[in-house]
């Protein structure tokens, strides 16, 4: 079981899987019963957004807020202000993806006072070790100190969604767990679960939680 | 066989043109290609490479003039409405002979547009953008394989011919993470005895130039180049074969719709159709002896583009109007889906048999 604060805030590295790490989590929560709510934070990249698992959030009861303009031909970085729930509704939990890179991560800004006041809180960086700019450890730390530089805020996790897309395999995975173990241990930061897509997820990491992701389908040509 | 890694497709072809050798890059900021000036901002101090983000497109191309005097490897990139802009500059560089890569990760047109892809700059590649007699090499990854290796390709074919290449693709597969391989490519080196990059008093200088003060000299000049086409023509034509051997069907895709449209196929082939495909890579030279060969076989084709229809000129005029040519095609940023694509099929092959 994971342990889950009432926000849950993902950021992380520029194409990291921060969005469908979200997605799953919310359902994740929704299925241990508690009333969730997706917020949509990326200002940075108009393609391939939460609004594609739309109708699965919808099936499950979850509620999605997202700019109006996001999936579509207006490229304009806007918040919607039905996003102040994530501080104002106290009564849903809010997992909150945040656009890549120290870039997306701004957004956050003016919800963070009020969310580390309430200090009920999780700040999650997502690593992908298979992205090449955070391949090598030092690479890691570079994003995780731009995003808390820009946020001024630390992280509280780390979260292991190691994947080479499609072609991902048992393999794939466990080969990324000495690799985060030890950038966890030199940030002294916890490894709060490892994403496994579903088919795989009965693997066995030694002290690993797991969350079992569903992919988001995100077109007709894959 | 490198390690593989998860890249978004534009970033995979700005990796490969650093591991290309090219150490200038001059671009200005447009979706769905910004990712390309983004990954070159922070790669190229790195390696002691020029990032320059121009005041406009129009000032990018013409620093690509400037670098590619001088022998470097240039490119520049942008997304339609900016490689309009650019267009000018193209055909200065073709007039020149400057060997180039400039990318164009499409959006929808004309005018502003939208940002979702497109493949309807088809016409501006092909057919060329800019004033006068000229062509481009045009390259059509289908995936971010193909970025990468297209991209070592393109630079290679530039040098070699002193031509302009473009990589026409769309912003889907400029945006889109697929596992990849960043394996070295061709990597030859060739004679630039041509460039402006100091005479240090030894050799008579280099004058890289367009304009020319006689109109026979002028024309002379455009003989010349075409006489290169023809061999480009006759060596450099590349394309992909699927389930061509028995098909009674020939779709022709290029890019996305290429991949729309195998989905497409394998649920008609279920069905008991017997369809295939020839997708172009290489847009010019466009693959016509083998829609030629294709035509004595199949009954029909198929042009599947995002566009109001542009390539399907192409595929006329290579098989000679010898079949019927349907048009299965979304735009605007709208992608076709395979149930479209299959619909299609169907039509076709309504079409009575080979007479």
């Amino acid at each position: 079981m994971i342990d889950s604060k009432r926000v849950t805030l993902f950021l992380g590295h520029y194409g990291s899987g921060k969005t469908n790490v979200a997605l799953n989590y919310a359902l994740y929560l929704k299925n241990k019963g508690l009333k969730t709510a997706v917020y949509d934070l990326d200002i940075v990249n108009p393609y391939f957004r939460t609004l594609d698992g739309k109708s699965i959030l919808d099936k499950e009861g979850i509620r999605l807020v997202v700019s109006r303009f996001a999936n579509s031909n207006v490229d304009l970085p806007s918040l919607p202000s039905e996003a102040y729930a994530i501080i104002d509704d106290k009564t849903s939990h809010a997992v909150v993806d945040v656009g890549g890179d120290d870039r997306g991560a701004l957004a956050l800004g003016r919800y963070l006072p009020e969310i580390k006041k309430e200090n009920n809180y999780e700040m999650l960086l997502v690593a992908n070790k298979y992205r090449p700019e955070t391949r090598t450890i030092e690479g890691l730390i570079e994003i995780k100190e731009e995003i808390e530089r820009v946020t001024g805020t630390l992280f509280t996790g780390v979260v292991n969604n190691s994947n080479l897309g499609r072609e991902t395999t048992e393999e794939t995975v466990l080969s990324s767990i000495d690799f985060m173990q030890k950038f966890c241990d030199i940030t002294k930061l916890p490894l709060k679960f490892t994403c496994v897509k579903r088919e795989l997820s009965s693997i066995i990491i030694k002290d690993n939680k797991i969350l079992p992701m569903d992919l988001i389908k995100y077109g007709s040509w894959q | 066989m490198a390690e593989k890694v998860l890249m978004k497709g534009n970033e995979a072809l700005a990796e490969a043109a650093i591991m290309a050798g090219c150490k200038h890059y001059v671009g200005y900021p447009i979706t769905p290609q910004t990712e390309i000036a983004a990954y070159m901002s922070k790669r190229m101090p790195k390696i002691d490479g020029l990032f320059l983000q121009a005041e406009s497109e129009i000032a990018a191309i013409n620093m690509v003039i400037g670098v590619s005097s001088s022998g470097h490897r240039a490119m520049t990139s942008s997304s339609s409405p900016g490689i309009s802009l650019k267009s000018e500059g193209i055909s200065y560089l073709a007039g020149c002979e400057l060997p180039a890569l400039i990318v164009n990760v499409q959006r929808g047109g004309p005018g502003l547009g939208g940002i979702q892809p497109s493949q309807s700059d088809y016409f501006q590649a092909t057919k060329g953008g800019g004033h006068g007699d000229y062509k481009l090499i045009v390259l059509a990854p289908a995936s971010v394989q193909e970025m990468v290796d297209l991209t070592f390709k393109g630079f290679d074919l530039a040098d070699k011919y002193r031509m302009q290449t473009m990589i026409l693709t769309d912003g889907t597969i400029g945006q889109m993470m697929e596992p990849v391989s960043l394996e070295k490519g061709i990597l030859n080196e060739y004679d630039k005895s041509w460039a402006t990059n100091g005479t240090r008093g030894k050799r008579e200088r280099n004058i890289i130039n367009s304009l020319s003060l006689d109109a026979q000299e002028l024309e002379q000049w455009n003989i010349n180049r075409f006489e290169k086409y023809k061999v480009i023509e006759e060596n450099e034509v590349m394309y992909e074969e699927f389930m061509m051997d028995d098909a009674e069907i020939c779709i022709v895709a290029f890019g996305i719709s290429s991949r729309v449209s195998k989905n497409a196929i394998m649920e008609a082939r279920k069905q008991g159709i017997k369809v295939g495909m020839i997708r172009p890579i290489t847009l010019w030279p466009f693959p016509k002896k083998a829609l030629l060969k294709a035509a004595d076989k199949v009954k029909a084709f198929i042009s599947v583009e995002l566009s109001m229809g542009q390539m399907i000129e192409d595929v006329e005029l290579a098989i000679k109007c010898k079949k019927p040519v349907l048009l299965c095609n979304r735009t605007g940023g709208v992608i076709m889906t395979p149930d479209e694509v299959l619909e299609k099929i169907k039509e076709a092959d309504k079409i009575g048999g080979n007479d």
